[in-house]
């Protein structure tokens, strides 16, 4: 099938839905693909570099009527005109919010798949361009900060005087806020960060943030569906007076808390910007659902009358563009592999998949939105997993092991009291050279057991030292002689068979690239 | 050669054999743990040498020592690797045979004149001391290992071979009615006979030991006709480690402590090997011993599996050349198919495609513990990409496409998924997670464990009928 790519026309976005790289891996699945001229232009890739990967270079109109159009922004009006029954269309919808957009593509019969409705499961992973997204937005938001921040980042003494690092609390420890961490980190600054799950506390220890803890006691705090829930109203009073005390330390705040779907909520009033120290920045990454400050001007930087930058910046992932592009086509790729199973270019809708079942939007004319509910599997599940099959341990039972153990201990005493003096030393040696073997081979690594039972196989050949002492030429038993000499040739056979063959074995290993 | 010489020599070579074992715990340390090894035994040899009786019994020493190199040697250069569980099951029943002989011998030479002027043997010397008792315990009980593992290990030698007619050397357990009882029988009527033995004292028969070593060497048959040949690594291990303790029991008879250190390091090395395979299989030691699993034919179960699919030679070629990384899982079926060498050309022609190759062996894969790193290394397969199942279990989500070759229920998932399956609990390599699994295989017979395997009938998985050799080599002409 053939992969339509157009260049995007809302203002100021830079990204793409294909770059080179990816356009030869859908070539690869078996699809055709065509770019718009000049889709890659504000993303640096070029019509030459889409052509060589394999791609053919068209007008809008023909990129229009591609069986399957991979988009970043859900089409306008116009590009709705152009489309065509039957076709699939793969973007970010945000179908909560766009309902009337729905409704147009789905007159137009047009099978509509939502890239902002992923489902965060471990799976979809590869496909997630919320999260690829969020993650160039969060580092995004840290340059954005530094940028309008006049100051430096980290903490220097220099011969001019001291410079203190800067203060840096990030709200909401999502896959952005995450990713803000560990850049302002990185640039020497001091991270706190908020989130009202406890369990991210080491995620945000191990990028380099200092968890802030509420002491307020709130009941299943961990949502099923990846995102963080709405809190009770006494939680969120504390959560306020937190945030209101941070306000007047901290140098910059980094607030990522959007619920999909839905409005932000309010986390910076007024009061708080009004207390901070001028010239402090704030980043409100959750700008496009209305802020969680609320001096924000979405897609503007706004500075208050106490010179507090404010930015509002919708589109932090389209301000890296090639990046950006590069991460969001590469879902889109992981996205084909899954519909194309064979490989053959052809596209499977199939339902049963709830990656898939969630992702679609509309299909032949029917509305499928919102899709049923599923339970996000890295979340600690309400009701019990599904009963895994019992590992049969063959646990040993108490009473068998001290029944061992006190067995063990009388023929010990038994041994003492009656083997004659003669024999006690031997048996010490015979105890511990035990006890030598089983930490040695333990040691063993797999990959030499072989070896391992050749090489045992030689130096029990050691029995021969046995046979050597009962051959005799003169006096003792013929018998005698004879069975000490065959014992001698077998053994022999061993000793020098059992070296041999361990050191051919141990010749063949080598290291790669040797 | 003094006395103390000797011993101090003795106590220099038992420390290299622990550093041969020790060297095994690397790659990169191994050969030189197989030197120590030689090196050891050739110091004991040479001190052996000075206690030997006169310059005569030295020539036929050598002369003796000559024909086991020839022998010996010719064997190590001209063995297949896929062969190696037949060398060792053979040189497992030399040790054990040794074992007999010298315990007879040692029993011969209480005969001999201890003290010509007082005209008293060995054994009146020792009844005086008071030695004599432990001494006749020991060959006994030297005799008798050494027996068991004389006879098991040909046993175990014929099973691996396969090309002998004879119905105990089939690879099919055969069971006796009752079997266990005769088993217990056997050990009874050997323990009745010690007591008859060590009670002639001074005048000890040696009728009861004839006796003994008959019943040893056909217990010995009985222990191992009884198992089958999948459960033959774990045989294979539980040889070594008798034939250690038989080495360790001369050694107590001959008052060696040489030999009593080495027979407790090879005792123990292979207990710990028939443990770990045993815990591969998620089974009991005791259960494999006395046979049992896989005995009794597998209920034949109507489940439906739902449809295979099949996969020709040419798209396999393609899947692989869309690949970003690829896991290879091969079993002992690549062995008898011999086609490690296919597989490890099909390494470096994806390798040069700028594909990440891997292999996942399975702790049991093949007949002998480590059999499958000896033969992809004998194919010049690097071993820092052999990886064991637990280091490579969890990567299998993000791979490609896995190639089992010649495995079977070592990626069975119903050893995970399905807790009535007879190989439930079993650790497994899952390769049914990753995004493609493509399985060679002659037939769609099931393995050893007699189980089905439902990763046959996965979406993602595809069957690749016919000789894995044969089919291998027609992909590397592909790529």
């Amino acid at each position: 099938m053939l992969i339509g790519i157009p260049k995007e026309s809302l203002s100021g976005e830079t990204r793409v839905a294909a770059t080179p790289d990816t356009v030869a891996k859908l070539a690869k699945l078996g699809f055709d693909v065509q770019v718009q001229s000049g889709a890659g232009a504000d993303a640096s890739f070029t019509d030459a570099a889409y052509e060589e990967a394999g791609a053919k270079v068209v007008t809008p109109k023909d990129v229009w009527g591609s069986d399957i159009i991979f988009k970043v922004n859900a089409p306008n009006d116009d590009e709705i005109g152009f489309m065509k029954e039957g076709q699939i269309l793969v973007s970010f919808i945000r179908p909560a919010q766009n309902q009337e957009l729905v409704e147009k593509l789905n007159a137009k019969k047009v099978t509509v798949m939502a890239m902002d409705m992923v489902p965060r499961i471990s799976r979809a992973q590869s496909m997630d361009a919320l999260s690829s997204t969020a993650n160039i937005s969060g580092y995004r938001a840290v340059v954005e900060a530094a940028h309008a921040f006049g100051r430096f980042f980290t903490g220097q003494v220099t011969a001019a005087g001291k410079v203190p690092p800067a203060k840096v609390l990030v709200i909401g420890a999502g896959v952005a806020g995450l990713a803000a961490i560990g850049t302002a980190h990185s640039l020497g600054a001091v991270v706190r960060a908020f989130d009202t799950r406890e369990v991210v506390a080491d995620q945000i220890k191990s990028m380099g943030g200092e968890f802030l803890r509420l002491d307020y006691k709130e009941e299943g705090k961990d949502s099923s569906d990846g995102y963080a829930k709405v809190m009770s109203e006494g939680y969120i009073k504390a959560e306020m007076e937190l945030f209101a005390k941070q306000c007047k330390d901290v140098d910059i705040i980094i607030t990522t808390a959007a619920i999909p779907g839905k409005k932000s909520p309010l986390l910076i009033t007024k009061e708080m910007v009004a207390s901070m120290k001028s010239g402090s920045v704030i980043v409100d990454m959750a700008a496009a659902g209305g802020g969680n400050c609320a001096a924000t001007v979405p897609g503007e930087v706004i500075t208050t009358d106490n010179g507090v930058k404010v930015i509002g910046y919708t589109d932090l992932a389209s301000r890296l563009p090639a990046q950006s592009s590069q991460l969001y086509s590469t879902n889109l790729v992981n996205l084909a592999k899954l519909l194309c199973k064979n490989k053959d270019g052809k596209v499977d809708l199939n339902f049963d998949d709830v990656v898939i079942r969630n992702m679609t939007v509309t299909r032949d004319g029917e509305v499928t939105f919102p899709p049923p509910k599923i339970s996000v599997s890295a979340a600690p599940a309400a009701q019990k997993p599904a009963e895994a099959p019992k590992v049969e341990v063959h646990k040993v039972s108490p009473v068998l092991k001290w029944g061992c153990a006190a067995l063990a201990v009388l023929c010990f005493i038994l041994i003492g009291a009656f083997a004659p003096t003669a024999f006690l030393p031997h048996f010490t040696v015979f105890v511990l050279a035990v006890v030598v073997g089983y930490y040695v081979v333990w040691n063993v690594t797999h990959s030499l057991h072989t070896p391992l039972m050749s090489v045992t196989n030689a130096i029990s050949g050691i029995i021969v030292v046995g046979a050597m002492e009962q051959v005799h030429t003169s006096g003792g038993s013929v018998v005698a002689a004879i069975l000490a000499f065959i014992g001698t040739v077998i053994v022999s056979v061993n000793i020098f068979g059992g070296f041999a063959v361990t050191r051919r074995m141990l010749g063949m290993f080598r290291k790669q690239g040797k | 050669m003094s006395e103390g010489l000797t011993y101090i020599a003795y106590i220099f070579s038992a420390l290299l054999f622990i550093l041969a074992l020790a060297g095994l715990s690397k790659q990169e340390t191994a050969k030189l743990g197989c030197y120590s090894g030689v090196a050891g035994m050739a110091i004991a040899l040479l001190a052996t040498f000075t206690k030997a009786d006169g310059a005569g019994a030295v020539c036929i020493i050598i002369v003796a020592m000559l024909i086991g190199a020839v022998v010996g040697l010719f064997a190590a250069r001209k063995v297949q690797m896929t062969q190696m569980p037949e060398l060792i099951a053979c040189l497992h029943s030399f040790v054990g045979l040794c074992a007999v002989l010298v315990g007879f011998n040692t029993f011969l030479e209480l005969d001999g004149v201890f003290d010509v002027a007082a005209g008293i043997t060995n054994a009146v010397h020792m009844e005086e001391t008071g030695e004599l008792g432990i001494h006749l315990g020991e060959i006994f009980i030297g005799v008798f290992i050494g027996a068991v593992t004389f006879t098991g290990s040909i046993i175990a030698y014929g099973k691996l071979n396969g090309t002998y007619k004879l119905r105990i050397f089939k690879s099919a357990p055969l069971v006796l009615p009752a079997n266990h009882w005769i088993n217990l029988g056997a050990i009874i009527v050997c323990f009745l006979l010690m007591i008859w033995f060590l009670n002639g004292g001074v005048e000890a028969s040696a009728a009861p030991l004839f006796i003994m070593t008959v019943i040893a060497l056909a217990f010995g048959v009985n222990l191992v006709v009884a198992i089958g040949g999948a459960d033959m690594p774990v045989v294979i291990s539980m040889l070594n480690s008798y034939s250690g303790w038989a080495a360790a029991a001369s050694g107590f008879m001959l008052d060696n402590d040489l030999l009593i250190v080495t027979g407790a390091l090879v005792g123990s090395s292979g207990a710990i090997l028939s443990y770990i395979m045993c815990k591969a299989m998620n089974r009991s030691f005791i259960s494999v011993i006395a046979g049992g699993f896989g005995n009794a034919p597998a209920a034949k179960e109507d489940k439906d599996y739902g449809e295979y699919h099949e996969m020709k030679v040419a798209d396999v070629a393609e899947l692989l050349k869309n690949s970003s990384s690829v896991i290879i899982a091969p079993g002992y079926g690549m062995a008898v198919a011999q086609a490690q060498n296919a597989v490890a050309t099909l390494v470096e022609r994806l390798q040069a495609r700028g594909i990440e190759v891997r292999f996942a062996i399975h702790p049991v894969a093949g007949r002998l513990p480590g059999h499958m790193n000896v033969l992809l290394a004998e194919a010049k397969v690097p071993y820092d990409i052999v990886l064991e199942m637990d280091e490579i279990n969890d990567d299998f989500e993000n791979t490609d496409t896995v190639l089992v070759i010649g495995a079977n229920d070592t990626v069975n998932p119903a050893a995970a998924e399905d807790p009535s399956s007879p190989i439930a609990g079993m650790p497994v390599l899952t390769v049914w997670k990753a995004h493609n699994v493509v399985v060679f295989k002659r037939s769609m017979n099931p393995g050893y464990a007699g189980v089905q395997n439902p990763l046959f009938f996965k979406d993602n998985t595809s069957m690749c009928f016919g000789d894995a050799k044969k089919t291998v080599e027609e992909i590397d002409a592909l790529l």
